[in-house]
This record gives structure tokens, C-alpha cells and sequence, in this order.
């Protein structure tokens, strides 16, 4: 019999036996007659007897065929949907409060899955290191955020000597200016030596690769393009390969495109480029630290012998090059510089990993609420249901069997809120990319992935599996007679009734505790960093604008300045802009101009370069500081004057003053510089600390020179800074009419000068500040549905409990109870599990905060101020939540209450 | 459930289906016959309930080792439910026999020796 007749023929498979086995019964029946002269109904009963109960033989033979527990299951389906829809708003809470939990963290966990799980997109990407270098002898240099980077003698002698590394490459990120198109554009450039694309091995999508070839010294020049920048340019037309463009003044020729989400780690471009005089050999130095390394690893090595590898070449390099007939490659030994190979994917994700695992964690606990709380809502339910149950169980049903029907319902709830969450997650990731909040690394990635979708479906069933078994151990094992007896009206509620649900209340208090507590540490340590001095005012009203002059332009440096000079004059008389100024660098904006240590006349002597800390600097613009409300604690800022002059000035941070002269005043009039050849400035001014790498990294100690100084590389004299950021204090700051007339006032000047940069500073501190932002918003999020369950957990317990006591209320109120008492007695019941919870969850939460402790910002993770407002809150939400209903007691009449009876 | 448990207490598993295929050998039955004849051979040594015959008959018409019909009985004059062996249920009931022999000689031979040591 195939598995289809068995199905259609399942009812006369059952009549067939049915047949069978009173045939069976009839026979012996007749037999006992005839043998033993007994009436029919006595012989019927000793046939019975001698045969065994034949509903039950009739299941067990049924079963043999195994098709029959999927029946026994559909059936039990059929009925868990017909009771369902007989109570469709428990249904619609459950499914939706199910949907929710199961959806959260669908979504979650995909981003999770994106970001940290899934192996980087490069083939064998496990093999793939980037080249950091520690160097804790060069004090100062710490302050770069990834250790210390590769300068390009490095790589070149890396690449030759090494032995743990199948192939390395270096590369740098910046940008170049198009020209040619419509209008002067800056495009994003990713410069790359030789090995750096075979290293990550993704082929390109048509053309080729950048070859040995393109890197050797006067090659043609040839680039290839991003995918992105070929849609948007060239409209995704194949002829582009061959074509030539302009990119800083120069001709070069496309070769090939890379595919759609390639990035060079997590780095997107538009060109890519080759630096064939940037590695030739003939003309090396040892510095240049500004290339990131990437190797892939070769075939069973190990991290770790690649490290030791790469950190006995150091000595190599120093033997290799020099900085000149006089100077000593071996001064680098005090720097102690090692190996600190990391996982590509390490790189890539940076610390978002802690912040992600926090908010994992933390939808975790939603979902664990979630469960109890749809676990005591079932209880309330079975309650209701306890006669019926106990008729069954009086009639004949195991306790399997009704432990079985209660599991099906909570798998089926289970699963049915998986589906709806499924759509919860979907569209969760759609807001997800579309707002695409902080630079998430991998943020293209994200998706609901197979991987997701088998969470979703483990996490509905193990949920329902979960709550099912609590209402299923509490109700299945409760004797037929008693639950009989306890049922029946005349009794009042037991004790023990309760005892479930008060333990889940407790529990729900407590994680609900654990939440709120982190979030309110999130949102204290946010508050710290929105207070803290970040070294410029009111920056939702300071306009940024991005301009560099290259040497194709404007060759002379008096010129730059001159036209710069012109720039800001002419943004100056724009309607509505009170001050301009402009910098190198401004605060947060990413770029790190320059660092090198500092000399002070009369105290450091030139020998001791290798043990002066090292400082960052920066080159401001007359009026920068006025322009973006930093406060010059001492002296005066740059003039014209200084700078057309060419006057050896300089201004120091209030954090360098204090270390160098003990206080701000002290500073003034003393001389610095940092180069033996160049001469001594004069200290002018001091200007308040800025955070220059982000609100919540320490500020830098810095030296901030004119923009327009002498020049120690070139044959020129004199050097001007060609890139520099400009910034406009003004009521209009972030309009695009502001912007625009911006553009214009540049293109007034030079009508090729690309323009790029277009923020305010509220938008770059915002981005400093998006990774705090984004733990607060989650933790903000999963603490408020954890407390708005709470609240439904508390108020569903004490309603019940009033509705269930109501008797009880009737004759207290009769035999002259006050009904504010009674009232209060309710409201204590639930302060007393309240309480419970606070105990257990101040505990958690201590020992989870210690877990964030790397997310805070000046604050303990103990900070007592959370710690109490989180239990004051708990405290009045449950007072609230329990008032509502016990307030229920007023409208008890007695008379009515014991008429019923 | 109850019921399987207790065929289990008196016959090891398979042994019931063991005796329905070598009456079933001897002569196609039904149902009532077979109890009659198991109960009969075993000169009523074997207690089994009646009923637990038929979820052992429904196992062996799923692995095809019996196939079965309606009938009209000649003694009775009743619609009755024939089985009757089939080949796949022959082989099954030879394999099963040499097993429990094998089986069984091994106990005697675990048990003889040991009886013998402690009677002397």
C-alpha cells in the first residue's frame, strides 16, 4: 500500500479492523455460550476480559502504521487551531508579543551573522592577515589608531624576503580630482602596489587586473575602476575599457573593472591606481609609514610563525635602506618594532564586535521575556481549562497525551510567531539598510541569510517547546481528583495556583532590571560625551567644506595661499556668515595631517629626537579658531601678516602647555621647533584641548603651525598646505542653498578646483559619537519592550489573582474589610515580587555591566545613579500596574458576589 | 501502551509474530483462529491477550510478511478476515527460527554448567 492509498484509504482501513475485531469478540463470545452456558451478556463479559480493551488494540494496531502519528498530530493541529480561534484576542497577543521577540532577534542575529560569522568575501579569506606593526619605542605613535603602518621600504623588503606569505600588498586610500566631465569632481582612489589584488584574489568583472607591468617606473598609466563609479559615470556601458580619463591632471587609461561589493578591506572606491614611482627602488627612504599591509598566508601557516616572520625582516629592512650617506637606519631599534598580525576580518570589523554581541545579548534576554511571559498567559489559560482537563484525565487520558496536546499548542504558537517574525526581521533589515546607521562594517552584506532563517526556525520551536513545557510539567501532573475537587466553584484559589506565575514575574522583573540598567549606563555615558568639551562650539551652526589645490593648478605656494586667502573672504560676505576660517585637519574628521616630535630652545637637546614623544600637528588659517569657538586660553591666534611674512610662529594645545612650560601663560614667547634645519618659532598662542580622534578618545596633545611654511623636502622654498578643510560659522550652516552658493564662491576663484566635504560639524561629531548612538538606541529599544512586558506580566498576575479571589474579596468586604485594604493588599503581593526581582536582577546586572565596561564613558559600571533610577522606575511601574486592576476590588458587591453562591 | 508492555514482561519481542507466521505456515487463518491455535499448541502455557494479536498482524501485513482477504467462513458462515503467508514472511520465519535456536542453545549452554556446579 503506497503512503497516498494509505491516506485515502485510512477510514476503511479502520472500519476493516473495527470489522476484524468484533468479529473476533462475537466468535468467543458464541464460544463461552456454547461451552460454558453462560447468558449472552455474562459470556460477552468474559470475551471482553480474555480479549483486552479493543478501543485501545484498535490504536495500537492503527499505529503500526506509521502515517497514523502524523494523523494523531494534524488531529491535535485541527484542534489546537479550532480553540485558538475560539479565543482570538490570547491568540493575536500571543502571536504578536511572539512575532515581535522571534523577529528582534531574526534580525539581530542576521547582522550578527553578516558582520562577525561569515568569512570576509575573498576566496580562502581565513589566510588573509593585515601587516600591523607595534612600535612601543616611538612614544607618541600609539595615538595611530591601527599601530604603526608600512612605509613602502618596508613592503619591498617584505615582499622579497618573507616566508610565511603566499603573496603581500600594500595600499593607500585618498582621493584624486576628475576632471574633464561636467564638473570638477573628487573621486575616491585607492593607490595599491604590486601583489596587493592577487592577495585578495577576486578576479575583475571585465578588463584586468593591475599588473607588474603598471608598476614599473614609466609605465603608461593605466587604472581600473570600481563598480559603482562605472554604473554611475559610464552607465555600466563594456566599451569603457581602453577609454581615458583625467585624474590629477594626468591621462590615464582604464583597464578593467572590479565587481560589485569589492572594497579593498572595507575600504569603497572609484579608481584604482598604481604607484610605480612610490615603490621604485632606486629612490627609497625608511619612513612613510602610511601604507596598510594585507598578506595571504600560505598553506598551513600559522599566524603566529607569520608574525615571527615578518618581525625578523625588521633588521633585514634596517640593513637594506637608508635616509642618506650620513644618516643611521639602525636609530629605528628604539622604536622596538614587532610584528602584530591580525585576521583580515578583524581589521574589518574593528570594535563594532563588542557592541553587536552586547545587542545580541541583550535581545536575547527580550526573547527570554517574551517566553514567560507567553508562558503565563498560557497558565492563565490551561487554568480556565483545568476542569476540562481533569475531566479527560479522569476519563482515561495519560498524562503524555495531555502534555502532548499542551506542547503541540506552544509549538504551534512557536511557529506561527516565527513566521510573522520572520516578516518582523525582514523589514527590520530593510529600515536597517535604508537608515544604514553606523558605519557598520559589512553593512552591504546584510541579509537574511539560510543561516538566519534556520535561527528563526530553532529559535520558534525551542520558545515554544520552552513556555509549552512549563504550562505542560505544571498541568499534566496534577492528580484527576484533585484538580476535580479544586475546580468545582465552592473553593477559593489555592496557594500553589499561583506559584508559577509569581516565578515568572520574578524572573521578568529581574531581566527586565538587567536592561534597564544597561541602558541607563549607555545613556549616562552618552550624556558624558554630549558634555564633553570637544574642543569647538555650537557645532550644529559650523559648515565644512573640503578644497585642494593641487601643484597641475597652482604651482606656487604664495599662490595657494592667496587663492585660499580669497576663498574664505569670499565665503565671509555670503548672507548670513559671520566668521571663516580654515585648517588642515578639523576636529574628527578622520585625516591625521602630520606627527612628529617637538624641540624646545634650550631644553631638548638635537640627539634626543628618538626619546621626544611624538605630537600631532596641524596647520590652521587666521580666524580658524574665532570661526569655530575655541577658546585661546592664552596669547593671540595666526594674522595674514604672520603668514604672508612667513613669521616662525606657533600655537600649542593647553594639555601640551601644561606638559612642556607647567602652565598656559608660561607658554607664551617660549621657542620650538622640530627640525634642526628649520628655525625656531615663537609660541603665541594656546588654545584649548581638542578631541581630534573622536569625543571619546583623549585629546592629543598638538602643535598647530600656519598653513604656509618652509619647505624641507623640494627644491622650492617655500611649501603650502594644498588640501585643507574650510569652516563657516553661520545661522544658514547645513542649508543647500548655503552650500551651493559655497561652490560658486570657490569656482569664482578657480573653476577646476573639485569640491568635496559638505558637512557640518554636528554631522562629523555625530558619526564620532554612532557607535555609542547605536548601543543606546538598541539597548534603548530592548529595555523598553523588556519593561512595557514587565508591566503586562505584573498587571495579568494581579488581575487574575483579583478576578480569581473575587469570593474571597466578597466576604472579606461583608464581614467589614476596608476596601483600600484589600486594595493595598494586592498592590503589596506585587511590590513583594517586584522586590524578588530587583534582588536577583541587581545582581545580574552588576555582573553583565562589568561585560560593557568597554562601552562606557566616564562613568562605573556600578554607577549607583543607574542602578537606583532603574529601581525606582521598576518599583513605580509595578505600583502602577498593579493599582489599575486591584482597584477592581471597589467595584465588588458583596451581596452580588455571595447571591451567585 | 500498557498492554505491549505486558506481552514484553511475558514473551520476548517478536515472539508473538514469530507464532502467528508458523501457524500461518501451517494453514491460512483468521484472527480468532490463530488465538485458538497459539493458545491450543501451547497447551495454554502462554497466556496472551487476545487483542495484542492484531497490532502484531498489522505489523506483519506492513513488511508484507502476511497478506490478507475477506472471506465467507464455511464453518461459521461470517465474513471473516483470511492471512495468509506470504514468500517474504517464509524467509523471515526461517531466519527468525534458526536465530532463536541459535539463541536458545545459547542460554542452555550459560545456564547448564552453572545449575550443574551448584547441584553438586
Amino acid at each position: 500500500m503506497s503512503w497516498l492509498e494509505r491516506i485515502f484509504r485510512g477510514r476503511r482501513h479502520d472500519d476493516d479492523l473495527a470489522e476484524e475485531l468484533l468479529e473476533h469478540i462475537e466468535e468467543r463470545t458464541e464460544q463461552i455460550m456454547r461451552l460454558e452456558h453462560l447468558s449472552r451478556p455474562e459470556a460477552r463479559q468474559a470475551a471482553l476480559r480474555a480479549f483486552g480493551n479493543p478501543t485501545l488494540v484498535q490504536t495500537h494496531s492503527r499505529e503500526v502504521w506509521e502515517w497514523s502519528r502524523l494523523e494523531a498530530f494534524l488531529v491535535d493541529l485541527k484542534l489546537v487551531a479550532r480553540r485558538l480561534s475560539r479565543s482570538p484576542g490570547f491568540a493575536v497577543t500571543v502571536l504578536l508579543t511572539l512575532s515581535l521577540g522571534i523577529g528582534a532577534n531574526t534580525a539581530v542575529f542576521s547582522v550578527v551573522d553578516s558582520v562577525l560569522l561569515k568569512p570576509l568575501p575573498y576566496p580562502e579569506s581565513d589566510r588573509l592577515v593585515t601587516l600591523s606593526l607595534q612600535a612601543p619605542g616611538a612614544a607618541g605613535l600609539t595615538s595611530f589608531r591601527d599601530g604603526l603602518l608600512l612605509s613602502p621600504s618596508m613592503f619591498l623588503t617584505f615582499a622579497e624576503h618573507n616566508r610565511a606569505f603566499q603573496s603581500l600588498g600594500v595600499w593607500s586610500a585618498g582621493t584624486a580630482n576628475l576632471t574633464g566631465i561636467a564638473q570638477p569632481e573628487e573621486v575616491h582612489v585607492i593607490t595599491v602596489s604590486r601583489g596587493l589584488l592577487e592577495t585578495l584574489a577576486i578576479p575583475p568583472l571585465a578588463g584586468r587586473w593591475l599588473n607588474a607591468d603598471d608598476q614599473k617606473p614609466n609605465a603608461s598609466k593605466s587604472v581600473m575602476i570600481g563598480y559603482g563609479f562605472w554604473q554611475r559615470q559610464f552607465g555600466g556601458q563594456q566599451n569603457v575599457i581602453g577609454q581615458t580619463i583625467r585624474l590629477d591632471a594626468q591621462s590615464w587609461q582604464i583597464v578593467g573593472i572590479m565587481p560589485r561589493g569589492f572594497k579593498v578591506v572595507d575600504t569603497d572606491f572609484d579608481f584604482l591606481r598604481p604607484a610605480p614611482s612610490a615603490f621604485d627602488p632606486r629612490h627609497q627612504i625608511m619612513e612613510g609609514f602610511a601604507w596598510n599591509g594585507v598578506g595571504r598566508l600560505k598553506n598551513g601557516v600559522a599566524i603566529g610563525q607569520a608574525d615571527a616572520d615578518v618581525t625578523s625582516m625588521i633588521p633585514v629592512w634596517m640593513d637594506s635602506w637608508s635616509d642618506g650617506p650620513k644618516s643611521n637606519s639602525h636609530f629605528f631599534e628604539v622604536w622596538r618594532i614587532t610584528a602584530a598580525l591580525k585576521p583580515l576580518k578583524q581589521q574589518v570589523i574593528g570594535n563594532i564586535g563588542n557592541v553587536l554581541w552586547l545587542v545580541m545579548g541583550t535581545i536575547g534576554i527580550v526573547m527570554l521575556i517574551v517566553c514567560t511571559n507567553v508562558a503565563s498567559l498560557l497558565l492563565v489559560r490551561a487554568d480556565s481549562r483545568q476542569q476540562e482537563l481533569a475531566v479527560r484525565a479522569a476519563l482515561g487520558a495519560g498524562r503524555g497525551r495531555i502534555a502532548r496536546e499542551l506542547i503541540i499548542e506552544s509549538v504551534a504558537l512557536g511557529a506561527v510567531g516565527g513566521g510573522a517574525g520572520i516578516a518582523v526581521a525582514y523589514a527590520a533589515l530593510r529600515l536597517l539598510s535604508a537608515i544604514g546607521p553606523v558605519n557598520l562594517p559589512r553593512l552591504s552584506e546584510i541579509s537574511l541569510s539560510f543561516e538566519s532563517l534556520c535561527f528563526t526556525a530553532g529559535l520558534s520551536i525551542f520558545s515554544g517547546l520552552f513556555f509549552g513545557s512549563i504550562v505542560s510539567l505544571k498541568y499534566s501532573r496534577v492528580g484527576a481528583a484533585a484538580a476535580l475537587r479544586r475546580s468545582s466553584r465552592t473553593a477559593s484559589a489555592g496557594r500553589d495556583r499561583h506559584r508559577s506565575q509569581n516565578v515568572l514575574v520574578i524572573a521578568q522583573v529581574a531581566m527586565a532590571l538587567v536592561l534597564l540598567v544597561c541602558a541607563g549606563l549607555m545613556m549616562r555615558s552618552f550624556a558624558v560625551l554630549l558634555n564633553t568639551q570637544p574642543g569647538f562650539s555650537d557645532p550644529e551652526h559650523l559648515q565644512t567644506m573640503r578644497v585642494a589645490i593641487l601643484p597641475s593648478l597652482v604651482s606656487d605656494p604664495v599662490a595657494v595661499t592667496h587663492a585660499q586667502n580669497e576663498i574664505a573672504d569670499k565665503v565671509a560676505q555670503l548672507p548670513g556668515v559671520s566668521s571663516v576660517g580654515y585648517a588642515a585637519d578639523v576636529p574628527m574628521e578622520g585625516l591625521e595631517p602630520n606627527w612628529n616630535s617637538i624641540f624646545v630652545q634650550g631644553r631638548d637637546a638635537w640627539g634626543a629626537k628618538s626619546t621626544l614623544p611624538m605630537r600631532l600637528f596641524n596647520y590652521t588659517s587666521p580666524n580658524y579658531f574665532h570661526t569655530m569657538g575655541s577658546r585661546m586660553i592664552a596669547g593671540r591666534e595666526f594674522t595674514w601678516d604672520d603668514v604672508y611674512n612667513q613669521r616662525p610662529v606657533g600655537i600649542i594645545s593647553e594639555n601640551l602647555a601644561r606638559e612642556l612650560f607647567g602652565s598656559a601663560q608660561a607658554a607664551i614667547g617660549k621657542q620650538i621647533t622640530y627640525f634642526q634645519r628649520v628655525p625656531w618659532h615663537q609660541v603665541i598662542g594656546v588654545v584649548e584641548d581638542a578631541r581630534h580622534n573622536g569625543v571619546d578618545a583623549p585629546a592629543p596633545a598638538i602643535v598647530y603651525w600656519p598653513t604656509m611654511s618652509e619647505n624641507l623636502y623640494g627644491p622650492e622654498p617655500l611649501d603650502a598646505v594644498r588640501g585643507v578643510t574650510f569652516v563657516v560659522h553661520s545661522q544658514r550652516a547645513g542649508s543647500e542653498s548655503l552650500t551651493q552658493e559655497m561652490q560658486q564662491a570657490v569656482w569664482q576663484i578657480n573653476g577646476e578646483l573639485p569640491v568635496s566635504g559638505l558637512r557640518t560639524m554636528q554631522e562629523i561629531t555625530s558619526k564620532s559619537l554612532a557607535r555609542t548612538s547605536f548601543a543606546l538606541t538598541m539597548l534603548g529599544i530592548a529595555a523598553t519592550i523588556a519593561l512595557a512586558l514587565g508591566i503586562i506580566g505584573i498587571y495579568g498576575v494581579i488581575s487574575y489573582s483579583v478576578s480569581q479571589r473575587t469570593r474571597e474579596m466578597g466576604i472579606r468586604i461583608a464581614l467589614g474589610a476596608q476596601k483600600s485594604e484589600l486594595r493595598w493588599l494586592f498592590v503589596r503581593s506585587a511590590l513583594v515580587l517586584t522586590c524578588a526581582g530587583l534582588v536577583i536582577g541587581f545582581c545580574a546586572a552588576a555582573a553583565v555591566a562589568q561585560l560593557m565596561r568597554t562601552l562606557l564613558f566616564g562613568i562605573s559600571p556600578l554607577d549607583p545613579l543607574s542602578f537606583a533610577m532603574v529601581a525606582l522606575i521598576l518599583v513605580a511601574a509595578a505600583a502602577l500596574a498593579s493599582l489599575l486592576p486591584a482597584s477592581r476590588v471597589f467595584a465588588i458587591d458583596p451581596v452580588d458576589v455571595l447571591k451567585v453562591e | 501502551m500498557e498492554n505491549e508492555k505486558d506481552i514484553s514482561r511475558d514473551l520476548f519481542p517478536g515472539a508473538l509474530e514469530m507464532m502467528i507466521l508458523e501457524s500461518l505456515r501451517r494453514q491460512p487463518a483468521h484472527g480468532y483462529a490463530l488465538v485458538q491455535h497459539i493458545q491450543q499448541r501451547s497447551k495454554n502455557l502462554l497466556q496472551v491477550e487476545e487483542g495484542s494479536l492484531y497490532p502484531a498482524l498489522q505489523r506483519l501485513l506492513k513488511t508484507k510478511m502476511v497478506k490478507a482477504a475477506w472471506t465467507i467462513s464455511p464453518s461459521t458462515n461470517r465474513r471473516v478476515r483470511i492471512y495468509q503467508i506470504t514468500k517474504a514472511g517464509l524467509e523471515h520465519l526461517e531466519r527468525q527460527i534458526s536465530s532463536f535456536d541459535r539463541m536458545l542453545e545459547g542460554i542452555q549452554m550459560v545456564l547448564g554448567p552453572a545449575r550443574r556446579a551448584t547441584n553438586t
